[in-house]
């Protein structure tokens, strides 16, 4: 019987060689590590986050008068409201975790070059969705935290030229954070995760079509893929069971690890607390902020401090393909940049003084001069690497740089570089 | 055994490999079916809204002859203190075409308790003499909360419900 369900649907749908082409048969490189498990991850907590948040939201107010209340009537009366909240709010911090992972381990392998620029560009996209989500998402609680963070960061849009302020009581359809901000916040917060899922769509296409990268940053010949199902199948499903165990530990015996306790007193128009801060996630943009004098400034660098990462595939020079693993300066900017991003996570985190003023800014500077340094160090470190000798499939991948060539011999030598589209099976 | 292993030479074992993929799945599937519950429980009425399912009204205030309706569930109560005649002539009936005895229906012979939603399509009966007739489809009920007269297809429903020290009501709760 199913098989003639599955026969009739055929006729009508490509469920079998969907099936087929995306799992059973998608080649897959076997050298990939538990590095490249944090996709996957990712998708799945979206999937919890709009699960558990529509849930929340069948019994959450958006209102000023209700909204504190109404998160406290979930986690004490709801059948298993604080577990619905808890899953929510440590799931925020564990999609940031998970995605800066996948970031990082993009940058690292340089998976990002081509031909896959196109997909780290979409996951851009998706990060900064997230961005947007879990900011209107935090004002949600209405608690001090909450207000605070966003009655500063819409602020912000007051540095834009000539419509700032119009700009800014646009933004909160009210003179300050209110009601009708509340309200907006709510309406959109549930919105776009459903954009990402249609951003995520495009970033699966794009991967199947130009497929993983793996951590040698060759392409693999055919015999070195194997298909995606059972193997990384199996492989993702057992890097969930690990991640849902670290997951559960937090939501069941620490879900306020990553809250600040300020929020669990309701807001209060009239009086700032004495200390504000994002969320973790945001706060090495917090530092970059906070690093300039200016609010136009700080307020445009922050923009670029998220968006820049778009240029890493015009920014690495190298044509020796890859990212870290066969490119010891590269690993060395990597590694300076995870420091420093450490740093200003640290920064962000500290009350505006002298000190960290300064340790700000020189975290800053550094975080800027990596990408700009790029350039530069990728051409060094290829003509280093060519001069001690390359193995032969490295060799015959790097061209002899010409400042002569034309444009056209150029493009044709890219073209080289890229995988075959035609099935590897 | 791990060299024979890495050296791909072992023979691969299918029963091991069947067994292992079905306890994978069965452990999954199960873990899966758990964590769906609490979200599906989560839709439940909440402790406080169970809480509010007991209704308790004290009765001394309706006289004899007289009615009130009571919100229980969210849904109107019929209270009637019956007369000594009235209880008479529900006991020498059986009602209409869903017959039941009077004594079935009544805790205290006194006190009629019924939810006042007319069986047919969920209207509210008005109170008349001797019964209620429905506005919605002109359903009939006597004294007993019996119909008398359709579209309606049974009785009213007696609620779960307690008379405590003969005055104060309780519905929700049997005694």
């Amino acid at each position: 019987m199913p098989k003639r369900i599955v026969a009739w649907l055929d006729e009508r749908f490509p469920f079998t060689s969907f099936v087929r082409h995306e799992l059973t048969e998608y080649p897959t490189p076997k050298n990939i590590s538990y590095w490249w498990n944090f996709g996957f991850l990712a998708g799945f907590v979206l999937v919890l986050q709009m699960v558990s948040g529509i849930f929340l939201a069948m019994h959450y107010e958006p209102t000023t008068k209700g909204a504190f209340d109404s998160v406290q009537y979930i986690v004490r009366d709801v059948n298993y409201g604080w577990l619905l909240r808890n899953l929510h709010a440590t799931g925020a911090s564990a999609f940031f975790i998970v995605v800066y992972i996948h970031m990082a381990r993009t940058l690292y392998y340089g998976s990002y070059r081509a031909p896959r620029e196109l997909m780290w560009w979409v996951g851009q996209v998706i990060l900064i969705l997230m961005m947007a989500t879990a900011f209107m998402g935090y004002l949600l609680p209405w608690g001090q935290m909450s207000y605070w963070g966003a009655e500063v960061i819409t602020n912000l849009f007051k540095a834009t030229p000539l419509i700032g302020e119009q700009l800014v009581y646009w933004i909160r359809g009210d003179f300050a954070v209110g009601d009708t901000t509340l309200k907006r916040f709510f309406a959109l917060h549930y919105l776009f995760p459903f954009l990402i899922v249609g951003v995520v769509i495009i970033h699966l296409i794009g991967l199947h079509h130009v497929r993983s990268s793996n951590p040698s940053g060759l392409n693999l010949a055919a015999k070195d893929n194997i298909p995606f199902h059972p193997y990384f199948t199996a492989k993702d499903f057992f890097g969930l069971g690990v991640f849902l165990i670290v997951f559960c530990g937090f939501v069941f015996f620490a879900p306020d690890f990553f809250l600040s306790p300020i929020n669990n007193n309701p807001a209060d128009p009239l009086k700032t607390p004495p200390h504000i801060q994002p969320e973790w996630y945001f706060l090495p943009f917090y530092a970059i902020l906070r690093a300039i004098p200016d609010t136009l400034g700080g307020a445009l660098a922050m923009t670029i401090s998220v968006i820049i990462f778009a240029l890493m595939p015009f920014l690495d020079h190298s044509q020796i393909p890859g990212g870290a693993r066969y490119r010891p300066a590269y690993r060395v900017l990597f590694y300076v940049f995870i420091v420093d991003l450490a740093a200003l996570t640290y920064i962000g985190a500290k009350p505006p003084e002298a000190g960290w003023i300064l340790a700000g800014r020189i975290a800053t500077f550094v975080y800027f001069a990596v990408f700009l340094f790029l350039p530069v160090l990728s051409r060094l470190e290829e003509r280093w690497l060519v001069a001690r000798g390359l193995p032969d499939e490295l060799a015959e991948l790097v061209k002899p740089r010409d400042r002569r060539r034309t444009r056209k011999e150029r493009r044709t030598s890219e073209r080289d570089r890229r995988i075959p589209t035609a099935p590897a099976g | 055994m791990l060299a024979s292993l890495m050296s791909g030479h072992e023979p691969i074992n299918q029963k091991r490999r069947v067994l292992l993929r079905n306890a994978s799945l069965i452990v999954g599937g199960a873990g899966f079916a758990t964590a769906c519950w609490p979200f599906a429980r989560s839709m439940y009425p909440t402790p406080e809204a169970q809480a509010r399912g007991i209704t308790s009204v004290t009765l001394s205030h309706i006289k004899p002859g007289d009615s009130q309706i009571i919100a229980w569930q969210g849904k109107p109560v019929f209270v009637v203190h019956r007369t000594p005649a009235e209880i008479d002539a529900m006991r020498n009936s059986s009602g209409g075409f869903d017959p039941q005895n009077d004594s079935q229906r009544v805790v205290e012979p006194q006190w009629l308790v019924v939810v006042g939603v007319c069986t047919h399509l969920g209207c509210i009966p008005n109170r008349r003499e001797g019964g209620w007739l429905c506005p919605c489809h002109g359903s009939q009920y006597d004294n007993s909360g019996r119909v008398i007269q359709g579209p309606a297809p049974r009785n009213l429903d007696v609620p779960p419900y307690k008379i405590v020290a003969g005055e104060q009501l309780v519905i929700g709760e049997q005694a």
